[in-house]
């Protein structure tokens, strides 16, 4: 079940068939059939074509939303397909053959095939620019790992770069474009920090042996780094000097004064419908509790801590999730030892501004595009919102079991995406009028 | 032990003849201190009785009185015979005797009850001191245990410290010994690592030969129709033009962004650079003028001087040149130093308050805080009491000039007050102008007066002078009347003049004499005369009409 949108439509696949809904209604404007279950699709960047790609089979197909009767089927055939995805003008599929084999650019333009040798096995391996117009992609040739920077618009080879690393685990974009940010193994905690030609602008190391990087997050200025470890710390890195500016620190008990901490209650179960209230200027009166689905808990506050089995690889510890808002005001981070709580982060001042209880683990959560708004969901049919004037829970009027397993924000910032194993489900957000 | 027998002999009754008496036997071993209380127990008549007999009885009577008289002369006193070697008694010796005994007795008892106290005082004395020592080194030797006890819970803690310092190296021994175990594990593994993974690399190569030379007739793509790009151009080929291209495009995109980032820096660094000086110049104004002692004027003074410089150098310069770094080093030093000043400063100023609250007026610049707050009380009350006046007079000034614009009736009432005022300034300054010529023409009265009066006294000093002489010619006439002719002649010829002065001085005389004699009838006369003239005279000149007006103002005053 995927659910990427595009500005104005909705597409969601069911096992194989492809629905294509309008945003507003929830109208279905089109429906395809693929060939078999689809594991991912996407929009291309210009909204006119749709990828869905199935893995088991091998197969990619694209269908137009202008021509539904124009369609498109790439076969890897024994190569087999492990990802898939869109180059950033809309006209090619870059397809990722099993075992990392190859990565074979497809066409649709010119309907020809070219091929990248030896791509690096790891988790994000091909990394776009904000503006398409470079694509960073990881590769490892004699146990080593290198980088090469590609021209999206004619895929010349820009830069061919070897990294310091061990193991790159990861490669991320600055959102300026001009910083390329290649993070190690978590054997190794070293991130490295390459211009856009290729130069190697600064090293960060911030301690040795203990298990490293979990998770980076550039802010949408590209002025700060969060890089999230398993230590529980998030560093903070600037863009002017690549050095550490502060440490966050993510410890079961939460004993400042000036931190806010709501906690979800439950209500009593006599009410029918839950209903939704804002604890009204939250900021200010943190004595003030009403009567919501959220209390605000009095510091020092301590929060339930899992220990993680000793033994096992890929711990359950660290700072597993890390976004910034998209007006770089706030840091929402999760630390999986606390699974939880997510922990909200002011920028402006570096410290922490709320902690966020919730009485299940955090699946996910996805910041409002357009404004400072985050929103929650932790698998059960709630969705929780959170903004600076206050936090409020959801409760998605259905019948039956909802279990929300991830959201997805649509670009407007009007409304969200819910998503369940089987089902999803809009929620809008009425926006208020300001006179 | 001091150890008191008493033997007492029983008092016999008031006999005074009979001698009684008593001996004690003391065995008094040295003093020591524990001593019991010792008293004489005074003895019951029953065993004085028995006692008394003991001495003297009928047969001895004569061998005791001896064997007293003996013992009594040896004792210093006198002989109890009446003659030496006598049987004869002498009584009053006797009773002499006696009563020295008694006194001495008293005395006697009297010292012993002081030793008595005495010896109790030392004992009691004793008693306490011993107390004391017993207690002393009760305490000494508590302390001297706890001494040890703790020495010994000293060596205990020091023996802690060194084990616990022991088990510390220990661990850091370990810690090191497992980092170097840790890195040595940690080369091993990647040395596997690389092992494993240029085997894998192998294999895929291997499968990836076996996919491509399968030559899969599936792998293809089966599309419809081409599709245009996405921005509508035609492909182009990839050319070294395309290719500097795209390196020309990466560099600008690179440069954009550290331009951006370069501007936003300076942006930055300017305002910051004007808040240092704006801090600077805030920081020199707080600083206290020289009011200080030479000490610190003398150490100030090269340093403001320097300050000044450097104001004056910074103040002139532009802002957006200040990026050498002389320059701003010397904006932050300069900063730093003003801040440290400032900071001694605030600090005295905070000894000052500190000393001020402990009461430690010293200091005459001091002002106590009691005085501080009056005074502030009382200028606030004076800004107060300024401000309320400052209120009514604008709120009058306002009335004043709001109310004629906005009320024709007050205009009128303005305008009557006016004319009124005009009308009444007019009468008084017709009233003002009369006096002023009444006060001229009384002015000219007097001095026309003062005139005549000065001629009129020259005349009347003639006159007189001619009167005079007059009697004497008189008196020189009739004693000689025969020599009047010749004189008269004489007279005549000089009397021509004489004549004429007599006629003139006749002339004169009358209104003299109707001048002198009746001199206060005489302005009226003289007024109307005057008056006469000055109907006469109305034409005359205005000198001639000041006279008469003077008269007329001086007769005025007279009559007033």
């Amino acid at each position: 079940m995927h659910l990427p949108d595009s500005k104005c439509i909705r597409a969601s696949c069911v096992q194989y068939r492809l629905v294509i809904r309008d945003v507003n209604t929830l109208q279905i404007l089109q429906l395809y059939t693929c060939l078999d279950q689809i594991q991912y699709i996407e929009w291309s960047s210009d909204s006119l074509f749709i990828l869905c790609a199935m893995y088991k089979r091998g197969i990619v197909q694209v269908w137009s939303l202008e021509q539904p009767d124009w369609h498109c089927k790439i076969d890897e055939g024994s190569a087999g397909l492990v990802a898939s995805c869109w180059s950033p003008d809309g006209r090619h599929i870059l397809n990722t053959t099993e075992f990392h084999l190859r990565i074979t650019v497809w066409s649709l333009c010119t309907k020809s095939v070219s091929y990248i040798k030896y791509p690096k096995a790891c988790q994000q391996g091909i990394a776009f620019t904000k503006d398409g117009r470079y694509m960073a992609l990881a590769e490892r040739r004699d146990c080593k790992d290198f980088i090469s920077l590609f021209v999206c618009s004619d895929w010349q080879l820009l830069r061919h770069f070897d990294t310091e690393t061990q193991d790159l685990f990861g490669i991320e974009w600055a959102p300026n474009g001009c910083v390329l940010a290649v993070w190690d193994t978590c054997l190794e905690y070293k991130i490295l920090l390459y211009s856009l030609d290729g130069r190697l602008l600064s090293t960060y190391r911030a301690y040795e042996w203990s298990l490293g990087i979990k998770s980076i997050a550039w802010s949408p200025s590209s002025q700060f780094l969060a890089i999230g470890s398993y230590d529980e710390k998030v560093r903070i890195l600037n863009h002017v000097t690549w050095k550490k500016i502060t440490e966050f620190e993510h410890p079961a008990t939460i004993t400042n004064p000036k931190t806010i901490v709501y906690k979800e209650v439950e209500k009593s179960p006599s009410v029918d419908a839950e209903r939704l209230s804002f604890p009204p200027r939250a900021l200010a009166s943190s004595l003030f509790s009403t009567q919501s689905k959220y209390d605000i808990s009095q510091v020092p506050v301590s929060l339930q801590y899992v220990k993680p089995i000793a033994d096992r690889a890929n711990p359950k510890i660290g700072i597993g999730m890390l976004a910034f808002s998209t007006d770089n005001c706030f840091l929402a981070t999760r630390n999986d030892n606390i699974p939880n709580a997510v922990w909200i982060w002011d920028i402006q001042k570096l410290k922490l501004f709320v902690v966020l209880e919730q009485l299940c683990a955090i699946q996910s959560f996805q910041w409002d595009p357009r404004q400072p708004r985050l929103a929650i969901c932790t698998g059960n049919s709630k969705v929780y919102l959170w903004s600076p004037a206050g936090c409020v829970s959801v409760q998605v009027p259905m019948e039956g079991d909802f279990q929300i397993l991830s959201l997805c924000w649509h670009s407007s910032g009007d409304s969200v995406a819910l998503l369940s194993k089987e089902n999803f489900c809009v929620c809008y957000l009425e926006r208020e009028e300001v006179k | 032990m001091g150890d008191w027998k008493t033997v007492t002999v029983p008092v016999l009754s008031s006999d005074s003849k009979n001698i009684f008496q008593y001996t004690s036997e003391k065995k008094m071993s040295p003093p020591s201190l524990n001593t019991q209380v010792l008293r004489l127990p005074l003895p019951s008549s029953k065993s004085m009785h028995t006692f008394f007999s003991a001495f003297c009885t009928e047969e001895n009577i004569e061998q005791s009185i001896s064997y007293l008289n003996r013992e009594l002369t040896t004792l210093g006193f006198p002989s109890i015979y009446a003659e030496s070697k006598g049987k004869e008694l002498n009584l009053i010796s006797v009773i002499n005797c006696m009563n020295e005994l008694l006194v001495l007795q008293h005395k006697n008892l009297r010292a012993q009850e002081e030793v008595e106290m005495q010896h109790l005082k030392l004992g009691s004395d004793m008693d306490h001191l011993q107390n004391c020592y017993a207690k002393l080194k009760e305490q000494l030797e508590l302390s001297k245990r706890e001494i040890v006890g703790l020495q010994e819970r000293d060596r205990q803690l020091q023996s802690k410290n060194r084990s616990l310092h022991q088990l510390l190296k220990n661990e850091k021994d370990e810690v090191q010994k497992l980092q170097n175990i840790i890195s040595s594990r940690a080369t091993q593994y990647n040395h596997d690592m690389k092992r494993k993974e240029r085997e894998y690399n192998k294999l895929k190569e291997r499968l990836h030969q076996l996919v491509m030379n399968k030559k899969d007739k599936k792998i293809a793509m089966d599309v419809l129709n081409y599709v245009g790009r996405a921005d509508g151009k035609r492909g182009a080929w990839r050319t070294d033009k395309t290719e500097a291209r795209n390196e020309e495009e990466m560099y600008k995109a690179l440069l954009n962004d550290y331009e951006q980032r370069q501007k936003q820096l300076l942006m930055e660094n300017a305002e910051l650079k004007k808040v240092l000086q704006q801090m600077k110049k805030e920081i020199i104004s707080l600083l206290p003028p020289q009011k200080q002692k030479p000490k610190e004027r003398s150490e100030d003074g090269p340093v403001l001087s320097d300050l000044e410089e450097d104001t004056g150098e910074l103040n002139k310069e532009n802002m957006w040149e200040l990026s050498c770094e002389t320059v701003r080093e010397q904006l932050t030093n300069s900063i730093r130093k003003q801040w440290r000043m400032l900071k001694n400063h605030v600090e005295k100023l905070d000894n000052q308050v500190s000393r001020v609250h402990s009461g430690a007026l010293n200091d005459k610049d001091v002002i106590s805080r009691e005085d501080h707050e009056l005074e502030t009380e009382k200028l606030e009350l004076e800004i107060q009491q300024c401000k309320e006046m400052i209120k009514t007079q604008q709120q009058l000034l306002q009335q004043q000039l709001m109310s004629p614009c906005d009320d024709d009736t007050t205009l009128l009432l303005q305008d009557c007050y006016l004319l009124e005022e005009r009308e009444r300034l007019q009468e008084e300054w017709r009233l003002f102008r009369e006096q002023k010529k009444n006060f001229e023409k009384e002015r000219r009265n007097f001095t026309e007066a003062a005139i005549r009066l000065g001629l009129e006294r020259k005349a009347f000093e003639e006159d007189r002078g001619a009167w005079l002489k007059q009697q004497f010619l008189s008196m020189t006439t009739d004693y000689k009347h025969s020599e009047n002719m010749t004189t008269a002649s004489a007279f005549l010829g000089s009397s021509d003049q004489d004549n004429r002065l007599m006629n003139s001085t006749s002339q004169q005389r009358k209104p003299h004499c109707t001048l002198s004699i009746p001199i206060p009838a005489e302005p009226c006369q003289t007024s109307q005369c005057i008056s006469h003239n000055s109907s006469d005279a109305a034409s005359k000149k205005p000198a001639g009409d000041k006279k008469p007006n003077q008269w007329e103002e001086s007769d005025k005053e007279e009559t007033e």
